[in-house]
């Protein structure tokens, strides 16, 4: 079989635009619905509570799958081969530990977001500015992330222009969450994750049908064709044992500390859905990741890395050129269409999730110390998710060309370092105290952003110097430990009564949710 | 009972011991096989690339297993909880006044 000649990607596509309006319209129409139903602080952020597990692990699919794992991680197991198979796994494995950890007690213990449970038998004040700095920082960084990425996305998929594609992306995202705040994004997401799921199902059967529906035959012509690139032998990604252990532990621990994905939880009634929601999330989750390396194999092979190289050097069109090859421009068109809507649910998800940090934790609890009647409790929700949304516009912009890639391995390092461990002690640990959390957050945050710095990920790919001072491309063994030990000696120095003797009312309502909102 | 009596009683701190033994247990198995396929990616990448079948080698094989089995263990314990725990966190708030 002989690779692709001609492609019209990046050429305005009829069939792309279509379908890239049916979607606008089928979601702005849902967000129109939404909005009647958005009046009250439970609705605009947590969807009344009303929805299910099944949507809501759909749900949270759309939040996780990003266009960087559906383009990204085809793209690296079309060029670089087995490397791709370590992100795939390294992203699914934080799931099980999210359900055996902290998903039932995060779903009795707060409201709104993830700082309601570390801030409630703690001090409320310091708490909430720390834990809400913790995820604003992390959601800033994976915004920054997404937003660049898209704007070059839509500069290759459709041939628009950078700066109009921020725009769009932006204010369409504004629509659905100003409007239909969690419901409408709670939509977003599931429609999302079920033209993603649907896509990449039909794109796997395609290219399985090459080889007579077999991968193993699929391998092997990866292996004839390339011979001298060892596609099945770990490549670069990682280097030695400690820097594979700590990039596992930020894959893995950074899931339970991403703000964005930790409030879909409080959009279910219940523990009970909570669980199924994580059990559906799973299951789709899981699924992706297992048929996205037969897309990249089947890419290398079919489309050839030549080619796919000479769209983009990083890889991200091995799959919508391989959609252009097996099902034509309409199918191009489609998956085109679907990487779109995937950029929209995740930053419409990171836009409510900064709200909610902003709103929420910093100006009704911290500023109005909690009195604020619901009206203007809504409306600060609404004026910090226009603030976020221009902002992330802005750096998406500001950014424009910068290498971002490292920043979201610096989120999820955050992640799991500021947010993920005082989340866990004060679910878990009777004698936890505020000054215990608020340091274990300063410094797991800021030993995240310090060492990633001098890590060879920025300090030698990003600032072109010559040695790494530091030895890891990722962080998290040395941040994670640093901010579990600053939580344990601290604490232990600063006992806090109160604190202590809340812990059993804590406890009824983490494992009976007795009270849980 | 009140709260505080609740968590006190017997049956209460019987089912939150035994959520925990599962969830830790599941949660080391999780760990053992995540670390160990990582740190086999990172020590030896030959044994990686080796062939198992005709054309399928041990890596890929090792990350499906680690999908597959991480996937089956959250299935496992939602499963669990949905039916027995919330079984006994409903008779247990019974008895809350």
């Amino acid at each position: 079989m002989n690779g692709m000649e001609n492609t019209t990607l990046g050429e305005p596509n009829a069939m792309a635009i279509l379908f890239f309006t049916i979607v606008i319209v089928v979601t702005l129409f849902i967000t129109y619905f939404a909005a009647k139903k958005t009046k009250s602080t439970s609705e605009y952020y947590a969807a009344g509570r009303s929805i299910t597990g099944l949507q809501n692990g759909l749900a949270l699919s759309g939040d996780y799958m990003s266009a960087a794992s559906f383009l990204g991680i085809s793209g690296i197991v079309a060029l670089q081969g087995y490397d791709g198979f370590i992100y795939a796994v390294g992203y699914l494995v934080g799931w099980p530990a999210l359900m055996f950890l902290i998903a039932e007690p995060l779903r009795n213990l707060g409201k709104f977001t993830f700082t309601d449970v570390v801030a409630f038998r703690l001090n409320k004040g310091p708490i909430r500015i720390a834990a809400s700095i913790g995820g604003l920082m992390v959601v800033l960084f994976y915004t920054i992330a997404q937003m660049v990425g898209s704007g070059k996305l839509v500069e290759l998929l459709f041939g628009m222009p950078y700066e109009m594609a921020e725009i769009i992306v932006g204010f369409v995202m504004l629509m659905y969450v100003l409007f239909g705040g969690m419901l409408a994004t709670t939509w977003v997401q599931i429609i999302k994750a079920c033209l993603l799921l649907f896509g990449i199902t039909i794109l796997t059967i395609l290219t399985l049908a090459q080889f007579n529906f077999n991968p193993g035959v699929l391998f092997g012509e990866v292996q004839k064709m390339y011979p001298a690139d060892q596609m099945f032998s770990p490549g670069g990604l990682v280097t030695g044992g400690m820097d594979a252990f700590s990039l596992g532990l930020a894959l893995m621990f950074g899931l339970l500390g991403l703000p964005h994905i930790l409030m879909r939880f409080y959009t279910v009634p219940d523990a009970k859905e909570a669980r199924k929601s994580v059990s559906w999330a799973t299951t789709f989750i899981g699924f992706f990741y297992l048929v996205i390396p037969i897309v990249g194999f089947g890419a290398a092979v079919l489309v050839k890395k030549s080619t796919i190289m000479s769209v983009d050097a990083g890889g991200n069109m091995a799959a919508p050129l391989l959609a252009e090859l097996l099902g034509g421009t309409p199918f191009l068109g489609f998956i085109a269409a679907v990487a779109f809507a995937t950029i929209l649910a995740v930053v419409a998800g990171l836009t409510l999730a900064a709200a909610s940090a902003l709103s929420h934790d910093i100006y009704i609890n911290v500023i109005k110390k909690g009195e604020a009647t619901e009206a203007e409790q809504v409306k600060s929700a609404r004026v910090a998710t226009i603030i976020f949304g221009i902002v992330a516009v802005g750096l998406g912009i500001l950014f424009k060309g910068q290498n971002v890639a490292f920043l979201v391995g610096l989120a999820f390092a955050i992640a799991a370092s500021a947010n993920f461990p005082s989340l866990l002690l004060s679910i878990l640990w009777r004698r936890f105290t505020t000054n215990g959390a608020v340091w274990s957050i300063i410094a797991g945050g800021l030993t995240a952003v310090v060492l990633i710095i001098l890590s060879p990920t920025v300090w030698v790919y990003i600032l072109g110097k010559e040695e790494a001072i530091f030895p890891l491309k990722n962080p998290a063994v040395v941040s994670m430990s640093v901010a579990f030990i600053v939580a344990f000696v601290v604490s232990l120095l600063t006992p806090e009564k109160k604190a202590q003797q809340m812990f059993d009312d804590e406890k009824a309502r983490t494992y009976l949710g007795v009270g849980a909102e | 009972m009140n709260l505080k009596e609740i968590v006190n009683t017997d049956k209460f701190k019987k089912i939150v011991k035994l959520r925990w033994m599962i969830s830790v247990t599941l949660l080391i198995i999780l760990f053992v096989m995540y670390y160990g396929y990582v740190l086999m990616v990172a020590w030896s990448p030959e044994t990686m690339a080796k062939k198992v079948g005709e054309n399928t080698t041990f890596g890929i094989v090792a990350a499906v297993v680690v999908i597959v089995v991480a996937w089956l263990m959250t299935v496992i314990y939602v499963y669990w909880a949905n039916t027995k725990y919330d079984q006994v966190v409903e008779e247990l708030k019974q008895e809350l006044d």
